[in-house]
């Protein structure tokens, strides 16, 4: 719990990871809906496309700062004092990921408001809403623990923010802005089978009553391999980082 | 009783042996150097006996307990100031002991007033609400010293507590690390500097190349250069053409001058003579018969070896 209110006070101690995580989606939103919307979708219907994509990316953004945040942590004499203190010292990652969580979720909060007042109307009922941020949270979760593991992998503060980068280039290569099905016939398979469209799939159809059929499974089991493996990856890195040598 | 007993302890980094074979025994409220150079090896033993690093052989009991067999008991037993310091640079100073604070069991009220008397103790009141990043070096380390203080463990590791801090701030941090053993508490520290071993311990142990080449009091270390200043000849240029002990009599000094002649000093070389206090250096040259660093420093971080003025 310490940890928690620790990384919490760490990220209103460091507004531009918060500005980040709500400023660049909700800019990015308004230049696909409001900009590039018109010529995608003349009926104006795009925003109602884009938002779900819009959310993830938006979530990715925020998990993202997990990396510096857990690399600052290894890099600094902080954590070998935490390990000569009679707790597991692995907690303070969890208290990273929890922090990541809330302040994502909060992120995402902010996005669909956004969202509305440009245009977007979803039809979900209110169960579906539950399910539709039980399934981000579920995504935050495993994207946090994975960027978690990254921090840890990498050499330094910058490296960490360096390999998060990639990660948040998988969106673009998703259903989240177009559909899979306008894409070239080389790049479809791997948007389509990519763990992100699924999740947005899922989250378009409990938001706006599109056809779900089998993502959402899909969506569960993506969320809960990545978060399985980070969550390993992880002890196995702290071990080797920060393990008796 | 003896706070801390160390018996075989090796250690090797792949083909690099930094520990080979240390005895040490420290006694419960006494405050204990270990004194060497670069790469001597002081930091792993520290670590090792923190639970941070494991050893290759032997065994070494902290507060009666075995580092290797019950870690969690011996981290309850000690804290560790390490070489660089362990604080949130986020956080405010106050706000770092109170997270301490909790971390190490304290409920809120009491980590609250635990923050408060150390804040005070420590002179950082009025730094208290501003961000350690803010902080000087001496502030930072004082900082980190009053968190290891948080639960006063019987046992207390400081890493090269004053390296780096300017005059003031290190008589500030040796008044502190006195007053630790007032209740008890068990100092074993490290240092690069004579001076810092002989102002605060009880004891020393001179440590190269992973052995211990002299243990005893300051004063026993001190009388093995001769228990005085050092007399230093130099010529024009600044170069030291001799370098003699004196044991801080009239008579010492006397003998000492007569004892250039002897080494057929022509005393038309010399532009000038001065006194200064022995140091580690000159220890190890006493201890050793060799300058202490005569071997390459191989994983410690700090800058090359040098006497501060107190």
């Amino acid at each position: 719990m310490t940890f928690v209110g620790r990384s919490v006070l760490h990220t209103l101690r460091t507004p531009d990871a918060l500005v980040m995580a709500i400023a660049l989606p909700t800019m990015l939103m308004l230049l696909f809906t409001q900009v590039f919307g018109g010529a995608i979708d003349p009926t104006g219907g795009y925003v109602d496309y884009v938002v779900p994509g819009i959310i993830l990316l938006c979530a990715g953004f925020g998990a993202a700062s997990t990396a510096v945040d857990v690399a600052n942590d290894m890099k600094a004499g902080v954590i070998e004092r935490f390990r000569t203190m009679p707790f597991r010292a692995e907690t303070v990652i969890a208290g990273h990921v929890v922090a990541s969580l809330v302040r994502n979720l909060v992120a995402t909060g902010i996005v669909i408001g956004v969202a509305v007042l440009v245009g977007f109307r979803p039809n979900g009922s209110p169960l579906e809403w539950v399910g539709m941020f039980a399934l981000i949270a579920g995504y935050i979760l495993a994207i946090t623990y994975l960027f978690a593991a990254i921090g840890l992998a990498a050499s330094n503060p910058e490296a960490a923010n360096g390999y998060g980068f990639f990660l948040m280039f998988l969106p673009y290569l998703s259903s989240a802005f177009v559909p899979v099905e306008t894409m070239p016939e080389w790049l479809r398979p791997l948007a389509e089978h990519q763990p992100l469209t699924p999740i947005i799939e899922t989250i378009r159809g409990l938001l706006l009553g599109t056809e779900i059929g089998q993502s959402g499974w899909w969506a569960l089991g993506w969320c809960a391999l990545i978060l399985g493996v980070a969550v390993v990856l992880t002890r196995v890195l702290f071990r080797a980082k920060a393990g008796r040598r | 009783m003896d706070a801390i007993t160390v018996r075989g302890i090796r250690k090797s980094f792949g083909d690099n042996a930094v520990l080979r074979s240390i005895d040490l025994a420290v006694p419960a409220g006494a405050v204990f150097a270990l004194l060497g150079p670069n790469g001597a090896g002081k930091t792993t033993l520290i670590n090792i006996l923190s639970t941070l690093v494991a050893p290759d052989a032997g065994t070494a009991h902290v507060a009666g307990h075995d580092v290797v067999r019950e870690p969690e008991r011996v981290k309850r037993s000690i804290s560790l100031t390490g070489q660089s310091a362990a604080v949130d640079e986020v956080l405010t100073g106050a706000e770092n002991l109170r997270m301490m604070g909790k971390l190490s069991g304290l409920d809120r009220r009491s980590a609250r007033r635990r923050a408060e008397e150390l804040l005070e103790r420590f002179g950082l009141q009025d730094a208290a609400r501003k961000r350690v990043g803010t902080y000087s070096g001496g502030m930072r380390r004082r900082l980190d010293l009053a968190i290891s203080l948080i639960l006063t463990p019987p046992v207390v590791f400081l890493d090269e507590p004053t390296t780096g801090l300017d005059t003031r701030s290190r008589q500030a941090l040796w008044d502190e690390i006195r007053g630790l053993t007032a209740n008890g508490t068990t100092v074993l520290l490290t240092t690069q500097y004579l001076e810092e071993a002989d102002q605060l311990a009880d004891r020393i142990a001179v440590i190269e190349h992973g052995t211990v080449v002299a243990e005893g009091t300051p004063d026993e270390l001190k009388a093995r250069v001769g228990g005085g200043e050092m007399l230093t000849v130099s010529d024009d240029a600044g170069t030291v053409l001799a370098e003699l002990p004196t044991d801080g009599t009239l008579a010492g000094l006397r003998r000492a001058l007569d004892g250039l002649a002897g080494d057929g000093l022509a005393e038309t070389d010399a532009a000038s003579v001065a006194l200064r206090s022995p140091s580690l250096d000159d220890v190890f040259l006493a201890v050793t018969g060799a300058p202490a660093n005569a071997a390459p420093a191989a994983s410690d971080r700090e800058p090359a070896l040098a006497s501060p003025k107190g």
